[in-house]
């Protein structure tokens, strides 16, 4: 069937609507971050940089935006290593459970994030942790495990097993098998991977206000509490156009090296 | 690459034990699959499968009376009662499920043309742009994207200097379909992407069959096409109902209004733990039951 010429304009038309709706938002947010009144007027009456310099030099933004790095990297690292480890036992074995196994690790982001979040904090609080850094850690790590895991997983169904069993045959051990054949193949899998969950944990807050605690806080949480207090805007609208670059770039850069990311369980 | 070169340079002591334990793992595949599960299972059953054990068990344990702190193991039904007796937890869990619903069918509408427009019509090269341009925000900054919504709809914000020639005036910040609209937005991708990959998966061969039948254009899609796309779209709307159920950030920051996230959250906040845990049965369980029966749809190899 070929859709005809007025179908297909329609079409056309239709698609860039809602790309446009999808992107007016960040757009209209960028702007801001530039705004020049204290005041949250449509239009800004000019433009300017001085609010970028304000929110540099405030102290509770350095901290929440050091908080929000160290969450992230070790989060990922965390995650980075679970996910490889359970897609190469589900994608290179075969054992009973193993459906089980990848639909438990789908669940911390199949069930709504509150969920996640309650649980997380009600556990800790039952078992007397003291909620900070390390409790956000432990959440952000749980549900960025499927990312890498999906990652992975994508990659070795599509890898031969041929040079595998050549290595094998040709005396190398397990290991050595392992660090000169499996992982050089799964290395940009990986980082995609991990860039992703960077991404997916840098800008989480569903599941962080629960398990942060009062005195911690990460980028979003600023955001969320600045936002209550309309002298702090202008600053809030820097700080978020930064958190949306250091949450699309990480996005961008997986889309290019890795490209297995077509799938959207996140 | 370097590192992974680097460890042929490990001491021969550190080398012969390594070696030892290669030779004796390469005999026995159990063996390297249990060293393999054991971390990530480790994670994944004690702390998520344990704190939904613990949640659970929460919603059945007392508070004391004079601390107002929970009494573990002392156990009673009194948060299911009190979430039973008050009427506002039945309007709050009405209207979150209500959205959701909304937010669903407002997505499945939006997602479709645009998803068709990418899987059929446009060029290999638009395509590849249009995939990246749908996946960016899909990924990238929930909060922010919320805060954006807030400050268009607010009093003198963009949509009110949009309308102001019409001499409408703005939305301000405490109407509930602003939570429609904002959740929509935000998960649109969720939607696009499996339709996407739906269409993308029908053969040509298929539509052309149906052609030399004699089929004209709209019968050939509402009679292939779409039965074809079912799955995924159910697929999608795993996502955007799951989402809309648990979110307690946007009904707070652009509507004003409670959802059952809110619920839980407040009550959390408060110490209230058997109340949050038992109301949080509601998301669970209306949610396992949209899975089984998306399983039952075939949704699932469409994820």
């Amino acid at each position: 069937m070929v859709e005809s010429g007025w179908v297909r304009s329609v079409l056309r038309i239709a698609a860039g609507l809602v790309i446009g709706f999808l992107y007016l938002p960040l757009v209209i947010l960028a702007i801001y971050a530039f705004n020049e009144s204290r005041l949250m007027t449509w239009p800004p009456p000019g433009l300017t940089l001085h609010w970028f310099g304000e929110a540099a030099a405030n102290p509770a933004i350095r901290d929440a935006f050091l908080n929000s790095m160290l969450a992230a990297t070790t989060a990922t690292a965390i995650a980075l290593v679970l996910g490889t480890l359970a897609a190469l036992a589900v994608q290179r074995y075969a054992f009973f459970g193993r459906d089980t196994i990848s639909f438990m690790l789908v669940l911390p982001i199949a069930l709504p994030g509150v969920i996640t979040g309650i649980a997380l904090q009600t556990t800790f609080k039952t078992l007397g942790v003291n909620l900070g850094l390390i409790t956000i850690i432990v959440g952000h790590a749980t549900f960025c495990v499927v990312v890498a895991y999906n990652n992975v997983v994508a990659r070795l169904r599509r890898l031969s097993r041929t040079p595998e069993e050549a290595s094998a045959d040709l005396g190398a051990d397990t290991w050595m098998t392992f660090r000169r054949i499996t992982l050089p193949g799964l290395r940009t899998a990986m980082l995609s991977g991990a860039l992703l969950a960077f991404a997916l944990s840098f800008d989480e807050i569903i599941v962080t206000l629960f398990t942060a605690g009062a005195g911690t806080q990460t980028i979003p949480i600023w955001i969320f509490t600045a936002i209550q207090r309309p002298t702090e805007l202008p600053v809030v609208n820097v700080v978020a156009l930064v958190l949306m670059a250091v949450s699309v770039i990480p996005v961008y850069l997986a889309q290019r090296i890795g490209g297995e990311t077509a799938g959207i369980v996140r | 690459m370097t590192a992974n070169d680097a460890g042929s340079a490990t001491p021969p002591m550190a080398a012969g034990r390594g070696r030892r334990v290669a030779r004796w793992l390469h005999a026995r595949p159990r063996a390297q699959l249990r060293l393999l599960l054991l971390s990530p299972l480790a994670w994944i059953a004690i702390v998520y499968l344990g704190s939904l054990v613990v949640l659970l068990l929460n919603a059945f344990w007392a508070k004391d009376a004079f601390t107002g702190k929970v009494d573990p193991f002392h156990w009673t039904l009194k948060a299911f009662e009190e979430i039973i007796g008050n009427p506002v937890y039945r309007t709050i869990a009405l209207r979150t499920v209500g959205i959701a619903v909304l937010v669903t069918l407002t997505d499945a509408l939006l997602a479709f043309p645009i998803a068709y427009y990418m899987a059929r019509v446009a060029s290999p090269r638009k395509r590849g742009a249009l995939i990246v341009a749908v996946l960016l925000p899909l990924w990238a900054a929930y909060l922010v994207k919320t805060y954006a919504w807030r400050t268009i709809l607010q009093g003198n914000g963009f949509l009110a200097w949009v309308l102001s020639p019409l001499g409408i005036a703005g939305p301000g910040l405490d109407k509930l379909p602003n939570a429609w609209l904002v959740l929509s937005y935000l998960w649109l991708p969720y939607m696009i992407v499996p339709i996407y990959a739906g269409l993308e998966r029908i053969p040509n061969s298929l539509l052309e069959a149906s052609s030399d039948l004699g089929a004209r254009a709209g019968t050939t899609f509402r009679r292939v096409i779409l039965p074809l796309v079912v799955p995924s779209l159910v697929a999608g709307s795993i996502f955007t109902f799951s989402l809309s159920l648990g979110d307690y950030i946007v009904p707070d920051l652009v509507a004003n209004a409670k959802f059952i996230g809110n619920v839980i959250y407040d009550n959390s906040a408060l110490g209230n733990f058997p109340v949050a845990a038992a109301y949080s049965m509601l998301p669970i369980v209306v949610m396992v039951a949209y899975l089984l029966v998306a399983r039952r749809l075939g949704a699932f190899e469409s994820l």
